[in-house]
């Protein structure tokens, strides 16, 4: 733009040019990505702020604001013992669904990631069940998983297995629930890991082979380093969405409230049952929303810190080879 | 080769969309909200009126355009929540949020009292036209402190008991719905001790679930959750209460199927011949036949243990918050005039709340083909007869009722608790009720 300025122009205007050069250059930036920060302001931050509001007055469905209590929502609910045992079961279906789904998925991901015929074919397959919709998936695993007269009982049975309290038992009904999570999110984690295994230079691979490292030293000393921002990336949304979990338990049964025994009620749904269902009382039900903010956020913090040494040691000796890699270039 | 990778994808696309749309049958089982129709009009513009309700009350497609064909400017949508739980939290989270609510809407008995708190949010259906159209209490139930009418009655439950004539043929039980009906006869006790001579001929079970023969005794009980002068919670204290916990939970021990109502398991238990009998108010009726299509031996027989029962029943309302009031009005009193509850119940076996149809032999000679034509109408009528007590539910009851099914799920379908553990439990989830 400095090109086009003559010398016939006001010197002042050249520096306003300048000036807006320099403005460009720092402030457009921001501007381009500021549309999605403000519709964060009025979708997320808002919502966000206006639950504290709520969860610190009585507040009743239909009735609407009532009294400010300060923090008694809270202690309410730090008190309850289902509060408890809704964190114990979330906490126990999101591990019985994220840990075998990051590990399965990259698995798959490595299977995919070889030389197979019809490769579209595969990895579409793999993305089929999460085209489903949940509320189908759990329809079709709750008729599966019915406590007499399902297949998966009547399986176990024919084989001369005892049959599962898929329903009475805590754990049993958690492994269930999860089983319907990995259904849908296990191809869907795959075909991100495959995209980033894609994206892994093939030299890396066939100098190791050349040094003698099998496919398992490969797979553990390069693949798995090389993932590292994904693997963080796929762990933190599966614990954001695994915390927040709602679809598959409420429709695990016929009725949605999480068992006789709360044996499958998770936060979310005790934040339904709170808010909607019992007696209307917004204010607890926000109280446990931002408990369960703040959950999330430390779960999150934690998650990042342990995947992120878990691959930092062989993730610096890739680095080495990346920068060995460069001098030969040069 | 690149045809073949197209091919394949193809292929994968297809299974895909297939998914897709099976996935969407699937789903489109599911309640569904329908927003109301925007604009008011005038009386002769076109306009949709939309119907929710739950379960089924009998509103087929063919009697909801009878009314288009009355009124050829409106057109009625029909929505269907799959149960009453649904359509309570639907129905409760829209009237709190102002809009979104159909414009008739379905009650059931046990939340219409919580309803009730917030009548002024209904539209006042007072209307010379229905005076006198319901029996009383249902009436009286439906009628606000400031005298409006805000709900219009559409069915009661009257209950008998339904019954496996092959299965007591099995256990050397007379097999005659007026035999079985004199055997049956008699209080609670009676028909827990015809329950455990069953069950030690035949060893298997008498009933489906605690919780559901709960619901007839504890229908039978007048002030069972709440005091109705106060509104206080009595539940927890209420000796009539925890006697029939104790007595139907002694019960359930040997006689109990152990299947938790509307479960895969309690209806595919209908086909399978898992119990002899069941309570069985009017409705229930199409609930069996659509489980077991193919069993012909179900019966059911013009008794009830303890005196007459009344198990569910529902109301119509307009909430306020709608567009075209008046027009929802018309529609509700169509939908609940005799001549179309009628077909109601011939279509879904709810039995009507209008007395006019009491001597009307199109409802007492009604017979019901897959029950073996057995005349259902009359039967009902002489169960709603029987019925001497208008439970008073309040506006916890629902809440209360829910957490009650939940303590007795624990101990006979879960076992999970004893008899003792599990009332602690419920008492602690009415206290927490607060």
């Amino acid at each position: 733009m400095a090109r086009t300025v003559t010398g016939d122009r006001p010197v002042r205007r050249i520096g306003f040019t300048q000036t807006l050069n320099r403005w460009d250059v720092k402030v457009s930036p921001y501007l381009y990505i500021s549309p999605f920060f403000i519709l964060f302001l009025i979708t997320g931050l808002f919502p966000l702020l206006y639950t504290a509001y709520v969860s610190v007055h009585q507040w009743s469905l239909i009735g609407g604001q009532g009294e400010f209590v300060g923090f008694d929502n809270f202690a309410f609910t730090l008190a309850n013992p289902i509060f408890w045992v809704a964190l114990r079961n979330t906490v126990s279906i999101f591990l019985l669904s994220s840990v075998p789904q990051l590990i399965i998925a990259i698995t798959i991901a490595a299977v995919l990631d070889t030389n197979l015929r019809a490769k579209t074919f595969w990895r579409m397959g793999v993305l089929v069940p999460y085209v489903l919709t949940p509320v189908a998936v759990s329809l079709l695993f709750s008729f599966m998983y019915a406590d007499q007269l399902g297949i998966v009982n009547n399986l176990l049975t024919t084989i001369g297995l005892p049959a599962v309290p898929w329903h009475s038992d805590a754990f049993w009904s958690h492994v269930a629930i999860a089983s319907m999570v990995n259904y849908r999110w296990t191809g869907y984690n795959a075909l991100i890991f495959l995209a980033a295994m894609q994206a892994i230079p093939r030299d890396y691979y066939e100098a190791a082979a050349i040094d003698g490292a099998g496919p398992v030293r490969r797979f553990f000393s390069i693949t798995i380093p090389s993932l590292r921002p994904t693997i963080i990336f796929v762990a933190l949304t599966s614990t954001i969405g695994g915390l927040q979990i709602f679809d598959e338990p409420t429709l695990y049964d016929q009725y949605g409230r999480g068992g006789n025994d709360k044996q499958w009620l998770t936060l979310t749904m005790l934040i339904q049952n709170t808010g909607w269902r019992e007696n209307g009382n917004f204010g607890r039900a926000a109280a446990i929303a931002w408990l369960l903010f703040l959950i999330i956020v430390i779960i999150a913090l934690i998650n990042f810190s342990i995947t992120r040494t878990i691959s930092r040691v062989d993730a610096t000796r890739v680095a080495g080879a990346r920068r060995k890699q460069k001098e030969v270039a040069r | 080769m690149l045809s073949r990778r197209t091919t394949a994808a193809a292929i994968a696309g297809t299974a895909a969309v297939a998914l897709v749309l099976t996935g969407c049958a699937g789903g489109s089982s599911e309640p569904t909200s329908s927003p109301t129709s925007s604009s008011s009009a005038p009386s002769d513009e076109q306009i949709t009126l939309t119907v929710a309700t739950f379960n089924n009350f009998g509103y087929t497609d063919e009697l909801l355009a009878q009314y288009t064909e009355l009124h050829p400017n409106i057109k009625v949508e029909h929505t269907i929540a799959a149960t009453s739980n649904d359509a309570r939290s639907n129905y409760f989270t829209k009237l709190g949020a102002g809009s979104g609510l159909a414009d008739v809407e379905a009650v059931e008995i046990d939340w219409f009292a919580e309803l009730m708190q917030y009548s002024d949010k209904l539209y006042d259906l007072t209307d010379p036209s229905v005076a006198d159209r319901w029996l009383s209490w249902k009436t009286e139930a439906a009628t606000d402190k400031d005298g409006r009418l805000v709900a219009y009655g559409t069915d009661i439950g009257p209950e008998g008991i339904c019954y496996r004539t092959d299965l007591f043929e099995a256990a050397g039980l007379p097999t005659d719905p007026d035999e079985v009906a004199a055997l049956l006869a008699g209080d609670w006790d009676n028909y827990f001790r015809v329950g455990a001579e069953y069950v030690s001929k035949t060893g298997k079970a008498w009933f489906d679930s605690a919780a559901a023969t709960y619901q007839g005794m504890i229908n039978q009980v007048q002030a069972a959750y709440e005091d109705p002068s106060t509104g206080e919670v009595i539940a927890t204290e209420n000796p009539e209460v925890r006697a029939i916990y104790e007595e139907v939970l002694a019960a359930s021990a040997t006689q109990s199927a152990h299947l938790s109502q509307w479960s895969p398991d309690w209806a595919a238990g209908q086909a399978n011949g898992d119990y002899a009998t069941m309570l069985c108010p009017g409705w229930m009726l199409g609930v069996i036949s659509g489980n077991a299509p193919d069993v012909t031996t179900w019966r059911v027989a013009n008794a009830f243990p303890g005196g007459g029962g009344n198990w569910g029943g529902s109301y119509l309302t307009v909430p306020a918050q709608g567009e075209h009031l008046e027009e929802a009005k018309a529609l509700a009193n169509w939908l609940t005039s005799p001549e179309v509850q009628l077909q109601a119940f011939l279509n879904a076996g709810t039995f009507p709340s209008q007395v006019a149809l009491y001597d009307d032999p199109a409802l007492l000679d009604a017979t019901n083909e897959y029950f073996g034509n057995q005349a259902v109408g009359g039967i009902f009528a002489d169960r709603a007869d029987a019925v001497t007590v208008a439970p008073f539910k309040g506006p916890k009851y629902f809440a209360i009722n829910d957490a009650m099914v939940q303590a007795l799920g624990r101990v006979d379908i879960d076992g999970t608790d004893d008899v003792e553990s599990s009332w602690a439990k419920f008492v602690a989830d009415v206290q927490a009720l607060g």
